[in-house]
C-alpha cells in the first residue's frame, strides 16, 4: 500500500494559521501547461487538479520553499508571502 | 527621537546570517540577527553534506562541539535505469582528513548551534521575527521593518536564502527564473545507529554520501541523494524547474519510484518516515549572481545566488558560511572607514573575487549549461546499464566480442554526440 502524500505530511509539525492564507492562487486560470508546473513540482502536492482539470490549492501543509512562486507568481500564484512570524511548517530535522 | 541603531542588521538566522552575526559580534560590533522561524534551522533544509573547511578556519574543530551527524569517509555515485544501477564506490581517510572533511548535518540541530554561537558572542539574536521589508532612504538601505516597527542600522547584510523576497521587493534584485532554479525535495527516515553502520559498512560516526544519476530524475536535469545522520537517513531529489511542466510524473511519483528502487529500497527499509521537506536550491552558477552590495547593503549565501550544482556534489552551505564571513570582513573595514556607502562596501566583491568562492564558481561556470543536455539524463545511464548487462548477464547463446557488443549500445546514442558531450563535458570542469 503506498503511503499518501498527506500521510507523509502528517508526520511534520506545522503551525496553521487559520484563515489567512500566505499563498493564494487563481483558480480559473485556464492554461494547462501551467498548471501541470505546480501539480509536478510542489514537494508538498498541494496543487491537485479536479476531474474537470480545475486547479485546487490548500496551503495547510506548505513547506515554504518557494517553487510555486518561481514557478507562476504573476500567472496562477496570485499572492506568495513567508507565513506570519513563528507560524507556518517547523522543521525539526531540516 | 531615541530609537536604538545598530552597527549591522542581519537578516536570515540561516548559516551564511549567522556566520555573518558571529564574526561581527566577536569584533564587538553592535549586531542585530533577525530570523522569522521559531528557532534558527526550522525553515532550512539540506541534503545534507557540509564541507567543513568554511566554518574551520572561523570556528577551529568546530566539529568537535557542533551537532554534526556523521563525518563522511564513503561516497557512492550510481547511475540508474528503471531497474539497474551502476555504483561507483570511493571509501577513504583521505576524506576525512582535517581541513578536507566534510560533515552530514540536520540543519534543524546545525543552525541553531551556529546562531547560538552568534547570541554567546555577543549578538542579539532574535528568531520568530519576519522582516517585512527594508527601509530605503535616499537610495540608500538604513533598516528594515519587523510587525510594524522599524529598526535602523548602517548596513544591512541579507542572508534570507533562495527566497529573498526582501531584495526582490525593494528592487535590488531580479526575480529568480525557473532555469536557475532546482526543487528539492526530502524524506528522514529514522533507523538505529547500528543498522546504519552495518548497511553502510561504516563504523560509529562514520557516514555516506550517495548520489544518483538516470531515472530517478526522470529525464530532468537533477538527481537523487541519500545521506547518512547519525540515527537517520535523508533520501531525496533535486530536480530543474525548467521542464518540470512537461514532466510525465509529478516529484511525489518520483520520489516514490527512487525510494521503492531496488537499489534503495533494502538500505530504507523498516525506517521509520520522519519528516519530509522542500526547498529550492540555486543551481545556475556564475551566471544568476547579480548584485552583491550598494549603498547600506550586502547579499551573502543563496540570497546572492552562491550556490554551485555540479551533478556529482552541491556545495551551498560551504559558500553561505564564507560568503556571510567576508561580508562581515567588509563591514568591518567600512566600520574603520566610516563609510558605508556603495564604494565603500565593494571590497566584498573584491574578497568574493580571491576567495574559493567565485574562483570555483568561474570554474564551472558553463556547467549548469552542459547538464541541460538530456542525453546525460536518459540515454547515457540506459547506454551504461546496457554495456553492463553484455558484460555480466550470461544466458547460454554464442559470445559476440566485446568492443562489437559495446559499439552497438555507443552506436545508438551515436558516436559524434558521444564525442561532443565528451568533449564540452572536460570542457565544463
Ligand atoms: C535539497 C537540497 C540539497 C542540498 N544539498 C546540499 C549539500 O549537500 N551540501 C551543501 O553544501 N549545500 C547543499 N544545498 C544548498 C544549501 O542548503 C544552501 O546553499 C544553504 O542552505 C544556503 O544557506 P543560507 O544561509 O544562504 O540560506 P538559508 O539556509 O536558506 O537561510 C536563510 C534564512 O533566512 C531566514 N529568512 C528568510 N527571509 C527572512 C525574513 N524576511 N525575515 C527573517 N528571516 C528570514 C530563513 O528562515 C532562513 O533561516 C542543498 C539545498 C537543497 C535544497
Ligand atoms: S511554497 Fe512549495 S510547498 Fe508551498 S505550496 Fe508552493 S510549491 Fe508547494
Amino acid at each position: 500500500m503506498r503511503v499518501t502524500i498527506e500521510e507523509k505530511l502528517a508526520v511534520n509539525k506545522y503551525f496553521v494559521d487559520e484563515g489567512n492564507a500566505h499563498i493564494e492562487i487563481d483558480p480559473s486560470y485556464s492554461d494547462m501547461k501551467e498548471k501541470m508546473k505546480l501539480v509536478n513540482a510542489c514537494p508538498a502536492g498541494l496543487y491537485k487538479l479536479n476531474e474537470e482539470g480545475t486547479l485546487f490549492f490548500d496551503y495547510a501543509g506548505c513547506l515554504e520553499c518557494g517553487t510555486c512562486r518561481v514557478l507562476c507568481l504573476g500567472t496562477i500564484v496570485k499572492k506568495w508571502e513567508f507565513p506570519e512570524s513563528t507560524k507556518g511548517v517547523e522543521f525539526r530535522y531540516g | 527621537m531615541n530609537e536604538e541603531r545598530f552597527d549591522a542588521i542581519i537578516v536570515g538566522g540561516g548559516l551564511a546570517g549567522s556566520t555573518a552575526a558571529y564574526v561581527l559580534a566577536r569584533e564587538g560590533l553592535e549586531v542585530l540577527l533577525i530570523e522569522r522561524g521559531n528557532y534558527a534551522g526550522s525553515k532550512n533544509m539540506t541534503g545534507g553534506r557540509l564541507y567543513a573547511h568554511s566554518l574551520e578556519k572561523i570556528i577551529p574543530n568546530f566539529a568537535a562541539e557542533a551537532p554534526v551527524e556523521r563525518r563522511v569517509v564513503r561516497e557512492r555515485i550510481s547511475m540508474m535505469t528503471q531497474n539497474d544501477a551502476i555504483t561507483m564506490d570511493y571509501h577513504s581517510p583521505r576524506l576525512a582528513e582535517t581541513g578536507s572533511d566534510s560533515y552530514v548535518v540536520l540543519r534543524g540541530k546545525f543552525d541553531r548551534w551556529l546562531f547560538d554561537k552568534a547570541e554567546e558572542a555577543g549578538a542579539i539574536a532574535t528568531a520568530g521575527i519576519k522582516a517585512d521589508q527594508l527601509i530605503v532612504e535616499n537610495n540608500r538601505v538604513t533598516g528594515v521593518i519587523c510587525g510594524g516597527e522599524e529598526m535602523k542600522a548602517d548596513v544591512v547584510i541579507l542572508a534570507d536564502g533562495a527566497n529573498s523576497l526582501l531584495a526582490e521587493k525593494a528592487g535590488l534584485r531580479k526575480r529568480v527564473q525557473p532555469s536557475q532554479v532546482a526543487v528539492g525535495v526530502k524524506e528522514t527516515y529514522g533507523l538505529p545507529a547500528k543498522v546504519i553502520e552495518d548497511r553502510f559498512g561504516l563504523s560509529s560516526d562514520e557516514g555516506a554520501a550517495w548520489l544518483f544519476a538516470g531515472s530517478p530524475s526522470n529525464g530532468l536535469v537533477g538527481g537523487g541523494f541519500l545521506y547518512t545522520n547519525k540515527e537517520s537517513l535523508s533520501l531525496g531529489l533535486v530536480l530543474g524547474l525548467q521542464h518540470i511542466g512537461e514532466s510525465s510524473k509529478t516529484i511525489e511519483d518520483m520520489m516514490v519510484d527512487f525510494a521503492n528502487h531496488a537499489e534503495i529500497a533494502p538500505f530504507i527499509k523498516d525506517g521509520k518516515l520522519l519528516e519530509r521537506s522542500g526547498h529550492i536550491v540555486p543551481e545556475a552558477g556564475l551566471s544568476m549572481v547579480s548584485t552583491l552590495y550598494g549603498d547600506g547593503f550586502l547579499i551573502c549565501g543563496d540570497a546572492a545566488g552562491f550556490c554551485l550544482n555540479i551533478g556529482y556534489m552541491v556545495r551551498g552551505m560551504d559558500l553561505a558560511i564564507t560568503s556571510g564571513e567576508l561580508a562581515a570582513k567588509t563591514v568591518l573595514e567600512a566600520k574603520e572607514k566610516g563609510d558605508f556607502s556603495s564604494a565603500s562596501l565593494q571590497s566584498y566583491k573584491r574578497m568574493l573575487d580571491q576567495s574559493f568562492i567565485l574562483k570555483d564558481l568561474s570554474v564551472y561556470k558553463n556547467f549548469p549549461a552542459f547538464m541541460e543536455n538530456p542525453r546525460i539524463f536518459k540515454q547515457y545511464p540506459a547506454m551504461l546499464s546496457n554495456i553492463m548487462a553484455d558484460l555480466f548477464v550470461i544466458d547460454g547463446t554464442p559470445a559476440v566480442p566485446l568492443r562489437k557488443k559495446a559499439m552497438k549500445h555507443l552506436k545508438a546514442v551515436g558516436l559524434m554526440n558521444l564525442a561532443k558531450d565528451g568533449l564540452k563535458g572536460v570542457k565544463s570542469v
